[in-house]
């Protein structure tokens, strides 16, 4: 069950190359060792480990892989982690196999916060403050039905990293709609049907800005599309004490009705149309946000996804997809995302 | 010590006697006097060594329970009436979960109607949940009983719920022992987790679990409780060997030896029972009284050897399962088969209506002559019912039941006399 770290140190420097084009991403073969990914390192904990259920292409597992490995790098290996009910958990713990190589626990769909703000008080009157706490759930669990607890977390500023990782609805469970789902977006709940099909416009919420309103000390996104500045982000978070959260975009191949080959480039085209902005706050505040290079229009991200093919189903609706345009350009504007 | 104290004080002066490492709680009537002063106990140090959280619900509340005595530490929590029903998720996730969390309910009626006085509806909603569920006769017994809870949560890995009537007990000032923190700390060996979350031995907790297993699983939290059976005497033996003063068991018998009928109750009603016990034995009735503390697990033997010998078994009940009668009759009546005598369940109190001595005179007296029916509300106003019923079937659109009935009252402190 334990991770053993491999000690043979000629294994360390590990042959593969690790590229991503169009990214500002450098390959680890032309970085010193100190600079490589955690992923790239044989030294990773694969807290995640393979062979869980997760599908082809699942946006959610990778995103938890890298993002759990970081804390532990970034922990020492001294991290416990709880889980809301959700994909990850489902997919992670089909006992009597399990693939955390952490201490783990899953309770509820709506507590995963607040069973985190127990186990690090627990922690803290046990003398074991080394002992850093996690919790993360996906949107459902994260922006709807453990709100609550989250919000209860951030005002008391309880030492827990929590993140959510967002797939856009209630994958689970069949597809359907969350307050984290876009507009026009079909789900099994917001149809491709009627007048004004999928997901309306007007409605959701934005959880990484709510969590600022509560000056937490911080506070970012990340996308699997940029899988080194989420290593960056999780473990610049992870020293930090007091309440942090990162929130990961992560296609769904089965919900979003995407090719499971084209997770990162879905990711990818999400952030580089503006969709969704990659940024990092600190006690309320924004202090960076990441540029985009080459800007793109939104149909680019849409047209890769069934979820969204009823915009493009002739005579296609492009007053809608103005509609998203827009959107995409207020966040452009909103996180200066232009150099 | 000897004190005179408020049962909430003495309550959380129980609490602070184990050792608490992390207590959380969301504020509700009646349980807030027991929060408070553990609040104050913390932030003064009195209470050392303990994480005090002031949480945003009730749901809040239990979890945070939950992943503090997941992650080791002894834990605790209070809630009532609509705070239990807001964390009843969480609370059996407790239970399955296996994890000895302590938690005191200051029992209060569940709305709508809102009602914030005492009756037992809270509890017995969660009566199937997995948690040992024990129910306190006095302030004495309520301090005792949450010094017994955790050692029986811990040897069990079992979360414990101490059931204490509202304002009855929690806010009623009365004398009560108080032990000295060495005998406490004898009697409660250190807290050693069946299962922790501890990066040494990394371990998954709260996996899927399918029907290959789910029936043994649910099976073995069934197998707990029975092995409660038997611990929940004996360390009621061993507090009154140590401590020297009866309190908790699985029930007790009060005058009960050659009577015909006997009377069964929870909590502090057994109190003016056996008032009126005694008054009515004055006269020559051959009555008696069982109070039971441990309502789960249920104590079928021990209930069948108290009362197998009698006419007549009356049920207290101060809730209401509604379209049957009562929650505790089920288990009492159990208890009995094959037994023929008379039954009566008497639902009372409801909402916090007082339980009076010749209320219950009257009602023992009817029971002794079998003129009770099988279910009877004390003091039930029938003719306000009747005229509500009445004033419902004149009209399609006959708004609020609850409002219809308070208008047709009136104020309520011009009838205070």
């Amino acid at each position: 069950m334990k991770a053993k770290p491999i000690q043979d140190s000629a294994m360390e420097m590990q042959p593969i190359k690790f590229y991503q084009t169009a990214t500002f991403t450098v390959g680890n073969r032309l970085l010193g060792e100190h600079e490589r990914s955690v992923q790239a390192n044989m030294r990773r904990t694969n807290s995640l480990n393979s062979g869980h259920r997760a599908c082809q292409g699942c946006g959610e597992a990778l995103g938890a892989r890298y993002a759990i490995d970081a804390a532990m790098r970034a922990s020492a290996s001294q991290l416990a982690a709880v889980n809301a009910t959700g994909c990850l958990e489902v997919f992670s713990t089909p006992y009597p196999e399990t693939s955390w190589q952490i201490p783990w626990i899953h309770s509820l769909f709506g507590n995963a916060a607040a069973v985190a703000s127990g186990v690090a008080a627990a922690m803290r009157v046990k003398g074991r403050e080394d002992v850093r706490v996690i919790a993360q759930g996906g949107d459902g669990g994260t922006t709807d039905i453990g709100f609550g607890c989250l919000s209860g977390m951030f005002e008391r500023n309880d030492d827990v990293l929590y993140i959510c990782y967002d797939n856009e609805a209630y994958m689970n469970t069949g597809v359907q709609r969350s307050s984290a789902t876009p507009p026009a977006a079909r789900t099994a709940t917001t149809a491709a049907v009627g007048s004004a099909p999928g997901n309306v416009f007007g409605t959701g919420k934005n959880v990484p800005l709510i969590a600022m309103a509560h000056r937490i000390p911080y506070v970012a996104t990340a996308s699997v599309a940029n899988l080194r500045d989420l290593e960056f982000k999780v473990t610049k978070a992870m020293p930090i004490r007091g309440s942090r959260y990162i929130h990961i975009h992560v296609p769904c191949p089965l919900g979003w009705g995407s090719a499971p080959a084209d997770t990162i480039k879905v990711a990818r085209l999400a952030v580089e149309s503006g969709l969704f902005p990659l940024f990092e706050a600190e006690h309320g505040e924004i202090v960076n946000s990441t540029k985009i290079r080459r800007k793109v229009p939104v149909d680019e991200y849409l047209s890769l996804q069934k979820r969204f093919a009823h915009l493009f189903a002739k005579p296609g609706d492009s007053t809608r997809i103005a509609l998203i345009q827009a959107i995409a350009d207020h966040n452009v504007k909103r996180f200066e995302l232009l150099a | 010590m000897l004190k005179q104290t408020e049962g909430s004080h003495a309550v959380a002066e129980a609490i602070a006697l184990r050792r608490p490492e992390v207590i959380c709680a969301y504020p509700i009537t009646p349980q807030t006097h027991i929060v408070d002063g553990l609040g104050e106990m913390v932030k003064t140090g009195d209470l050392a060594n303990c994480e005090f959280i002031n949480v945003e619900s009730e749901f809040a509340a239990m979890s945070v329970a939950i992943g503090a005595s997941a992650a080791g530490a002894r834990t605790y929590t209070a809630t009532a009436s609509q705070g239990l029903l807001f964390m009843a998720e969480a609370v059996y996730n407790a239970a399955g979960l296996g994890l000895p969390i302590v938690m005191t309910i200051g029992n209060r009626a569940i709305g709508a109607p809102i009602n914030i006085w005492n009756d037992h509806s809270d509890s017995m909603s969660m009566r199937d949940a997995g948690w040992i569920q024990l129910y306190a006769e006095t302030n004495q017994e309520a301090l005792d009983l949450h010094i017994q809870a955790f050692r029986l949560a811990e040897e069990l890995s079992c979360p414990v719920m101490v059931c204490v009537d509202g304002f009855i007990l929690t806010h009623a000032y009365d004398r009560v022992d108080v032990p000295a923190q060495e005998q406490v700390d004898a009697y409660l060996p250190p807290f050693i987790p069946r299962q922790v979350l501890d990066p040494t031995q990394p371990i998954s907790i709260g996996a899927m679990v399918g029907p290959e297993a789910f029936m043994e699983v649910r099976y073995l939290a069934h197998h707990k409780q029975l092995r409660a059976l038997g611990l929940i005497p004996q360390l009621s033996d061993e507090f009154k060997r140590r401590f020297g003063r009866a309190s908790g068991g699985l029930l007790r018998t009060y005058r009960t030896e050659d009577a015909d009928t006997i009377v069964v109750a929870l909590g502090s009603v057994n109190g003016t029972i056996q008032e009126v016990v005694d008054e009515m034995r004055a006269q020559g009735s051959r009555i008696g009284s069982v109070s039971i503390c441990s309502f789960r697990p249920f104590p079928l033997d021990a209930t069948r050897e108290a009362l197998g010998r009698a006419k007549r078994v009356v049920v207290m009940e101060k809730s209401l399962a509604v379209g049957l009668g009562g929650h505790l009759s089920d288990g009492v009546r159990k208890s009995l088969s094959g037994i023929v005598l008379n039954g009566y369940t008497v639902i009372a109190g409801l909402g916090g209506r007082p339980i009076t001595r010749s209320s219950l005179r009257q009602l023992f007296r009817d029971a002794e002559q079998d003129e009770l029916e099988q279910v009877t509300f004390l003091d039930l106003n029938a003719d306000l019912v009747a005229h509500e019923l009445a004033r419902e079937a004149q009209a399609r659109a006959s708004g609020p039941t609850a409002e219809a009935i308070l208008r047709r009252i009136g104020t309520v402190a011009s009838q205070i006399t």
